[in-house]
């Protein structure tokens, strides 16, 4: 399977991502410039965490109008699978591949944190080798990640099971302590409606190796691969 | 050539170069002398522009110098010494690790944000032009009381100054220390320290070499921000320096991170022989130093430099420390080349000069020549002073003070109240608080982050080995003691890393003093130098470079001596990555080293009785050595299931932490010292005395055999408790409490000192 790792001036987790994919997955994954507008047949596109072109404006404001993301967009329309992380979620709003916006943190200062995420909603392409409710450990790291929408829109959400990551304790509680940012409805993460977009706050490629505290996150990637081998 | 000596003019409009405008410079008469001598006539003001900057202390080091040249700097593995951006060691298989600290107090000392944010990103800088791509920051910082509200103001910009530049470029802050305490009040200490790796031949220098070879700047325009920082960081702080707050340069993280991936792909393509940032004193020292290093002359034209403003002086062009700039010396013919790859991160170059066989350094505007020097005289015939030094009478009044003639406060009857102090003393307290605001983790490599051990791991990836990272410096010792404070920042900072299971290879040093020109000043610097290069001696680690930060003063007088000790370890295999928190429940908890007496400079004393008095530990550095032999050979063989040094609060403390590595999951100990032979129940529960390290271990027979092998005198005390409870019995005392209380105490009291109002007015 190809990954394909959006690289944009000020992206910071594209390495991340791309060890994930390759070292821990043992997949082919290729760097995407943000000038490119050939994604070099990648069957799953990451927009990774960092700072794009410097959070100017807005955190993704600008990406969105990188000559790669006609071509993510036209990727996403096609049914495959992009995940944005962090920055990449932000992007994925901005670019309305999402709904809803990231707010600056709640307690307005950058967290850098473990935390617990449960997983819920409805989106096998990224959840297969999750059970649903299943509570990981992941880490969080972010200055706007207040995840924010109008009551109608987060409604839908939950109605379509497209929230597919919550905050919580390490019991599962959904709880005003457990949520680092201040997120409506403790949201960490959301699909599209299709199910093939995926934005999160917290950092999967953070937590696939044991030596760094967790493997939490290695099943998402997982759940791509039995797809395809499906 | 002297008829090109005699075409340097003065500008039109110049101000005339009076003994006023001179010592506005910073420049003595005795200096003007020097400079009249090198010059064979009178300089133009950008000329002395030029001179104040070079001959600043911050970039001349000319208190500091002689005092300096007495620290060992070789090792085998030390590839680069002192005197480069950076130094760098071989950690084996071929790869080499880049490292400094540097400072920047005085400028976060008016404007935190900026001056902390531009501290980080001239680290940073200082790292990746040696050809290492950065991968983890470590910072010490020191400030006033925490009950302050201005102080509260500075915490506050300095930590998110550091979180938002480093987040921004992806650069994981891993560790480093904090000390409150009323010295810092009016100067607060930010010292910043940046590690990288690469590849033994990546190595490149800032040197400026081959004739004809065209000279590049890099990066961001030149602005009018900045101008005078070195020679501001000469000098004392006063009310007045409100008024030099545009002399803090402001930071952009994001061009930073294009220009080290540029910088990276620059110096990894062969178009370019050398590269340096453009720093302290901005084009004219790293242009002056290039040159100076490369034995050659160089030309540059200011009229080619990428500016931010119309009318921009020669003089201003020179000095600006707009940030985010560099100095590239490229191939001549590879110019083009060069800017591509520039271009590609969208980054501006210019050619702005051109390495000359002419022993000259001359700045021209168009075809005005406005300043030259002889050769590399300008740098190598910078003034040097060796400063009277003498201890001051009070200091040595307050060590030969006796602590255990001080009462106990009615408290102390409770020993469990102590400790909850001591706990809740803003300088051993977590600070979680402030590390929550630093990515530590990007780059994925990141094993043991901030709090979880006694120093930061970062793995290599492509190998089995990490990087064990500490920055040290307990600088109320070196206050009352500073040759024995010297070598116990140094002796600890090893601690530290072995305790992790780093065999210590190097240290880097940021020496924070006050004005050297006072006797009892020097008198610190000279000894504290003396015993950091003791340590490095007995204990193997060179000095590979460093900063030294003088005229940290202000009206209330000057800071603890502070000279912060940034050290590389290396873990041979991951498999030895040691934490510092008790794991399981029945280990037997070893103490390795002995208990004294001492109860001296203690922080126990500084928190309870608000007294910074007595003797210092005595650090024995052959018993140290030892020591970090000791436990690396018993994590080596498997022995070892946390290892905590005792520093700060001592014994008591220093068990609490390891008691308390996770909050949600707490393991209790239970101690007993009834059969210590320390006469002071006090110095053997908060007594700093040095070489001490609490072991949690499944073998205690086998420590025990070791540490006998190996010198050590080693006991074991207790054991690791389920209940979260601390018990510590002495022959007349009893710390019998559940956990939670001093929990509380420790984890709550940075919180909930920081949520109280912060202001920026005194």
């Amino acid at each position: 399977m190809k990954f394909g790792i959006v690289t944009f001036p000020g992206s910071n987790c594209d390495v991340d991502a791309m060890h994930a994919v390759t070292d821990q997955l043992g997949q082919t994954a290729v760097s995407l410039w943000h000038r490119d507008h050939d994604t070099q047949g990648c069957d799953v596109l990451i927009l990774p965490g960092g700072f794009s072109y410097g959070d100017a404006l807005r955190a993704g404001a600008i990406a969105r109008f990188s000559p790669i993301m006609q071509e993510v967009v036209a990727h996403a329309e096609r049914g495959a699978p992009v995940i944005g992380i962090c920055n990449g979620f932000q992007i994925l709003c901005e670019s309305h591949l999402l709904p809803g916006a990231l707010m600056r943190n709640a307690g307005l200062k950058f967290v850098c944190d473990w935390v617990h995420v449960r997983v819920e909603g409805c989106a096998p392409m990224f959840l297969n080798s999750y059970q649903s409710g299943q509570v990981l450990r992941v880490p969080v790291a972010h200055g706007e990640g207040r995840f924010a929408a109008d009551d109608a829109t987060l409604d839908l959400l939950e109605g379509n099971g497209q929230v597919v990551f919550r905050y919580c304790d390490a019991a599962g509680h959904v709880t005003e302590a457990s949520n680092p940012n201040g997120a409506l409805r403790g949201i960490a993460g959301i699909t599209n409606a299709a199910g093939n977009v995926l934005g999160m706050m917290p950092h999967p490629e953070r937590a696939v190796e044991s030596l760094l505290g967790s493997t939490d996150g290695l099943p998402l990637f997982e759940s791509l691969l039995s797809r395809v081998g499906a | 050539m002297s008829a090109t000596t005699s075409r340097v003019q003065p500008r039109p409009g110049d101000p005339a170069i009076t003994p006023a405008l001179v010592a506005e410079h910073g420049i003595t008469p005795f200096e003007y002398e020097k400079l009249l001598g090198l010059l064979g006539r009178e300089p133009t003001f950008t000329e002395l522009g030029i001179v104040s900057a070079l001959w600043s202390e911050h970039c001349s080091y000319k208190h500091s110098r002689p005092v300096l040249k007495t620290l060992p700097t070789t090792a085998p593995y030390v590839l680069q010494g002192p005197g480069e951006n950076a130094g760098v060691i071989s950690v084996g298989d071929g790869w080499a690790v880049a490292f400094k600290i540097e400072s920047h107090n005085h400028p976060s000392a008016v404007e935190p944000y900026q001056g902390a944010a531009t501290g980080v990103g001239g680290i940073l800088r200082d790292v990746f032009t040696m050809g290492a791509r950065p991968i983890a920051m470590l910072n010490s910082l020191r400030f006033g009381s925490l009950e302050t509200p201005r102080v509260r103001w500075l915490v506050s910009g300095v930590v998110k100054g550091i979180g938002d530049y480093g987040n921004c470029i992806g650069v994981p802050t891993v560790g480093g220390d904090v000390m409150f305490d009323p010295a810092y009040e009016g100067n607060p200490l930010v010292n910043a320290m940046c590690v990288g790796i690469m590849r033994e031949e990546e190595l490149i220098t800032a040197r400026a070499e081959g004739v004809g070879n065209p000279i590049l700047a890099v990066g961001a325009r030149t602005g009018r921000d900045g101008i005078h920082g070195a020679s501001f960081a000469s000098e004392d702080l006063s009310d007045e320096n409100e008024a030099k707050r545009p002399r803090v340069q402001v930071g952009d993280p994001f061009t930073e991170k294009l220009l080290l991936e540029a910088s990276l792909e620059l110096i990894r393509s062969g178009h370019i022989v050398a590269i340096q940032d453009m720093g302290a004193a901005g084009l004219t020292s790293s242009s002056a130093e290039m040159a100076e290093r490369g034995d050659v002359g160089v030309v540059i034209d200011v009229t080619k430099v990428p500016v931010r403003e119309e009318g921009m002086t020669p003089y201003e062009i020179l000095l600006s420390e707009s940030q985010e700039r560099m100095l590239v010396v490229a191939r001549r013919g590879h110019e083009e080349a060069a800017k591509a790859i520039l271009r590609k991160w969208e980054l501006q170059a210019e050619v702005i000069g051109e390495v000359i066989a002419e022993p000259v350094y001359r700045v021209v505007e168009g075809d005005r020549i406005v300043a030259e020097f002889p050769g590399s005289r300008l740098v190598t015939e910078c003034p040097q002073y060796h400063p009277e030094a003498r201890e001051s009478v009070a200091i040595a009044a307050l060590r030969a003070k006796d602590p255990h003639a001080i009462a106990e406060r009615s408290e102390e009857a409770d020993a469990s109240w102590t400790l909850r102090e001591l706990l809740s003393s803003p300088t051993i307290a977590n600070k979680r608080w402030i590390y929550r605001q630093y990515d530590s983790q990007v780059r994925t490599s990141t094993v043991v982050g901030p709090g979880a051990a006694d120093a930061a791991v970062v793995r290599l990836r492509g190998t089995n080995k990490a990087l064990a990272l500490k920055t040290d410096c307990n600088s109320r010792y070196v206050y009352l003691d500073p040759r024995m404070g010297g070598r116990i920042a140094v002796a600890e900072a090893a601690r530290n890393v072995a305790c992790t299971g780093g065999r210590p290879m190097a240290i880097t040093n940021c020496l924070n003093f006050g004005n050297p020109k006072k006797p009892e000043v020097f008198f610190q610097f000279r000894e504290a130098v003396f015993g950091i290069g003791d340590a490095c001696r007995a204990l193997g680690t060179p000095v590979t470079g460093g900063n030294v930060s003088l005229y940290n003063e202000n009206p209330q007088g000057a800071v603890f001596p502070t000279p912060t000790i940034g050290m590389v370890g290396l873990i041979d295999d991951l498999a030895h990555v040691t934490r510092s928190s008790f794991t399981t429940p029945g280990d037997s908890i070893v103490q390795l080293g002995s208990s004294t007496n001492e109860l001296g400079a203690s922080e126990y004393l500084a928190r309870v009785h608000g007294v910074t008095i007595g003797a210092v530990p005595v650090v024995d550095l052959d018993h140290e050595k030892r020591l970090v032999d000791l436990l690396l050979s018993l994590i080596a063989g498997g022995y070892v299931r946390s290892a905590h040094d005792l520093s700060e609060g001592g014994f008591a403390v220093a068990l609490a932490e390891c008691c308390m590595g996770d909050r949600d999951a707490m393991l209790g100990a239970s101690v007993d010292l009834t059969d210590s032979q320390v006469d002071s129940e006090r110095a053997l529960l908060w007594g700093e005395a040095q070489g001490r390290v609490l072991l949690s271990t499944a073998s205690p027979d086998a420590v025990l055999l070791a540490a006998e092998a190996h010198g050590i005198p080693a006991r074991v005390i207790g054991a690791v408790t389920s209940e979260p409870r601390l018990t510590i019995r002495t022959a007349t005392r009893l710390i019998d409490t559940p956990l939670t209380p001093l929990a509380d105490a420790y984890f709550d009291a940075i919180p909930a000192l920081m949520q109280r109002a912060a202001t920026a007015s005194a």
